[in-house]
């Protein structure tokens, strides 16, 4: 039944009807909605049975989904940002223990400068940890992924992470078709775990392995993650097949048969991108979109045969790798390796910065001229930047370079206004 | 009927007592049918505190719960040595997971316990004190102050010894590290900082903590069944004496771990709901001297170089303890006594 609901909301509804048994909670913005709202469902007692822990770190959450996970129930729990980098550790000694725990990442920028608005640098710094990431373009497919997440996880034993965009997707109120409890328990059978901590089956867990054979157990991680490019597209059909839903999957292609330019993304701006080429398909340009659900494991085969017939391929990103470039666009290049499309980057909707759909017209007729450098920066100020840079050269103490460019940017208005 | 407490001197240990006590009386560890949760064959060194602590704490902590137990541990020593791929010396459930997240971890297995129900199943969560100190604190706190059903076992080498005998917040003053070397004014590690970390718990008002060492073993033991006792946070502090990191001779763990009772230097105690509700009276007092000679990492303190300004101030932490929880000999310790 389609209800008006905020993502966070349809996400932890999605997540009870998952069945979670351990719950870890701890605040930060702009995942808080989520674990409020399971909490309250956990206290009333309409999530039973299932044990909520309020914890003291993003460290203590990873780390308690770690424990429950290893002692065979299924564990869940949601974090951004800065809280991601806070459990890195234990994000990554989850994905090492190949365990099916799984997470929401509200996408939010990482500082400094702190800043709570999305974009996807969290994600990409965990990009090798192991983990599983599904990228969700809408709230449906967001409350969607957490239900295939699941299966997915247990079925391979590999921890997952269900990404959505902070506050354009968790506070945006849409319709979403949430499931009933009936049919997500017919996708979703009761969690068997591989190993688990049994005091009729002893077994160690965590044991420190040398270089004679550490090689292979990480190759073995790396097996499982292509495991999952097989296994995506099958539970994706099931899931399709219950619910009428075209919802996950490696990747989503929209009008790119025919199209000479196809910008590639992740997330929730792929609607702004959509919006834009259908509004440049009109005026007659041949241009597609090629979203990425499943950015690890990269489908790198699936996204070479999307990408066959293109002559430009622009990458939009919401992070980039300061020094070199696009994150995305790296992994996008070795899928057509070998091909003679021109690839771009453009780095756009950085902390939260809104990307608006003429900006990304206005980029792709930029590419399709020609006229696109191979890394852009989309809306940035250059005046801004220039002031800096000269400052800097001009002074030596020339001071916290955040806060000067904020103080240039209400000059800047002052002398408009 | 009035029974004489009767302790056995002539080597000097309590263990010997084994031999002549009831069955009932005995150590777990004497039993035939003890569980040997942490199996020999592994890499500890030769007089290592930790590996014998864990052995009673462990095969107690099994009794106590018929065999149903889970255990965390921290990275450290013990991981390390009961663990070298491809083999492990754990016949119980073992779970490593990282260095400073072994109480959240046992928070999790314990979740996990009580959402399937298994309430007969109980968790330990291990780990030296570094582990326990320094980098796990934050989630050892937090699991203490949510009252999680989980026993903490802190084995208190005073440093940092897997990594090549660095300082922690357990590393008492003037003590020689890698990182508090003996050079300067103020050799070895410095005075007036550390964490005292049984009354950091006690604050917490936690059902059970308590301290112990391996020259008691039978108190140790006691002490894990105590613990098991309880459900919720508890926490049991093993002083474990390091021949590799404190300098000290393989043959003198045992020794080294009694005088640090006996002089006060590490007090031994139990506390319920943050009251201190037992302790362990000195037996025969030794001045903090015959402790400190026996390691390398007080050398500085001996000799014509000698520091008997910093054994002073070293006595005088063993005597504000023995002030504080009432440590004192009893007069006629030594004569046949009633039970208290």
């Amino acid at each position: 039944m389609l209800r008006q609901l905020e993502g966070s909301k349809a996400i932890a509804e999605t997540v009870a009807l998952c069945r979670p048994e351990v719950v870890c909670a701890y605040p930060i913005s702009p995942q808080t909605h989520i674990i409020e709202a399971i909490g309250v469902k956990v206290k009333d007692g309409s999530l039973a049975p299932c044990e909520y822990i309020n914890v003291e770190s993003e460290f203590a959450a990873m780390s308690v989904s770690i424990g429950a996970s290893a002692a065979g129930a299924r564990a869940y729990t949601a974090t951004a940002s800065q809280g991601l980098l806070f459990m890195i550790e234990a994000v990554y000694n989850a994905a090492g223990l190949g365990l099916p725990i799984v997470m929401t990442l509200a996408n939010r920028a990482i500082g400094a400068p702190i800043n709570i608005w999305n974009d996807h640098s969290d994600a990409m710094a965990v990009r090798d940890s192991g983990w599983i990431q599904l990228f969700a373009e809408t709230n449906q497919e967001a409350a969607d992924l957490h239900v295939q997440a699941f299966r997915l996880a247990e079925e391979l034993s590999v921890p997952v992470m269900v990404c959505m965009d902070g506050f354009i997707l968790t506070h945006a109120v849409e319709g979403v078709d949430l499931m009933d409890q009936d049919t997500v328990d017919r996708f979703l059978p009761s969690y068997e775990p591989r190993q688990v901590l049994d005091p009729d089956d002893p077994v160690s867990i965590g044991a420190m392995v040398g270089p004679e054979a550490f090689e292979e157990v990480r190759y073995l991680a790396h097996l499982r993650q292509l495991d999952a490019l097989d296994y995506i597209p099958v539970i994706a059909e099931e899931f399709t097949a219950l619910t009428g839903r075209p919802s996950g999957g490696l990747i989503h292609p929209y009008r790119a048969e025919d199209a000479d330019t196809i910008v590639v993304a992740l997330g929730s701006v792929l609607g702004t991108i959509k919006d834009a080429v259908d509004h440049l398909r009109d005026g007659g340009e041949r241009v597609g979109v090629l979203g990425i659900t499943s950015f690890r494991p990269f489908p790198i085969e699936a996204v070479r045969v999307a990408l066959a017939n293109a002559t430009r391929v622009i990458v939009v990103e919401k992070a980039f790798s300061l020094g070199m470039g696009g994150v995305l666009a790296t992994d996008v290049s070795m899928a057509t390796l070998g091909s003679s499309a021109v690839l771009t980057t453009v780095i756009a909707g950085l902390g939260g910065r809104p990307i608006a759909q003429h900006s990304i017209e206005s980029m792709i007729g930029q590419a399709i001229r020609g006229e696109l450098e191979t890394l852009t920066f989309l809306d940035l100020d250059e005046g801004i930047i220039e002031r800096e840079r000269a400052r800097m050269a001009r002074t030596r103490r020339s001071g916290p370079f955040a806060e000067n460019v904020l103080r240039d940017l209400r000059h800047n208005r002052e002398d408009r206004s | 009927m009035s029974e004489q407490r009767v302790h056995f001197y002539q080597v000097g240990s309590f263990a010997v007592g084994n031999r002549l006590l009831s069955a009932d009386d005995r150590t777990v560890q004497s039993s035939p049918h003890r569980t040997n949760s942490i199996d020999s064959g592994h890499r500890a060194c030769q007089g290592c505190g930790e590996a014998l602590g864990a052995r009673y704490a462990l095969d107690a902590a099994m009794r106590a719960t018929n065999g149903q137990l889970l255990a965390v541990n921290a990275t450290g020593c013990l991981e390390v040595f009961s663990t070298p791929y491809p083999e492990t010396s754990w016949r119980i459930p073992w779970l490593h997971s990282l260095f400073g997240n072994a109480p959240a971890v046992a928070t999790g297995v314990a979740a996990a316990m009580r959402v399937k129900g298994r309430s007969d199943v109980r968790v330990i969560g291990q780990a030296g004190d570094g582990g326990t100190v320094d980098i796990g604190f934050g989630t050892l706190s937090g699991m203490f102050e949510r009252n999680d059903d989980v026993l903490f076992i802190c084995y208190d080498n005073e440093g940092y010894m897997n990594t090549g005998v660095q300082r922690s917040a357990a590393t008492p003053p003037a003590a020689r590290t890698a990182t508090t070397d003996v050079v300067g004014a103020e050799p070895g590690n410095g005075f007036g900082q550390g964490k005292d970390l049984p009354r950091i718990a006690m604050a917490h008002d936690i059902p059970y903590v308590a301290t112990a060492t391996v020259a008691d073993l039978h108190d140790l033991e006691r002490k894990v069944e105590r613990a098991m006792s309880f459900r919720g946070a508890r926490y049991l502090h093993v002083f474990v004496p390091c021949p590799l990191g404190w300098g000290s001779a393989s043959n003198d763990t045992i020794h080294l771990a009694r005088l640090a009772k006996e002089t006060g230097l590490f007090p031994v105690f139990e506390a319920e709901h943050g009251v201190v509700t037992n302790v362990s009276r000195i037996r025969r007092l030794a001045p903090v001297e015959e402790y400190l000679k026996l390691q390398r990492r007080y050398a500085h303190l001996f000799g014509a170089k000698g520091r008997p300004d910093i054994v002073a101030r070293l006595q005088a932490i063993a005597d504000a303890n023995i002030a504080r929880y009432g440590l004192a000999p009893e007069r006629g310790e030594l004569d046949n006594r009633e039970d208290a």
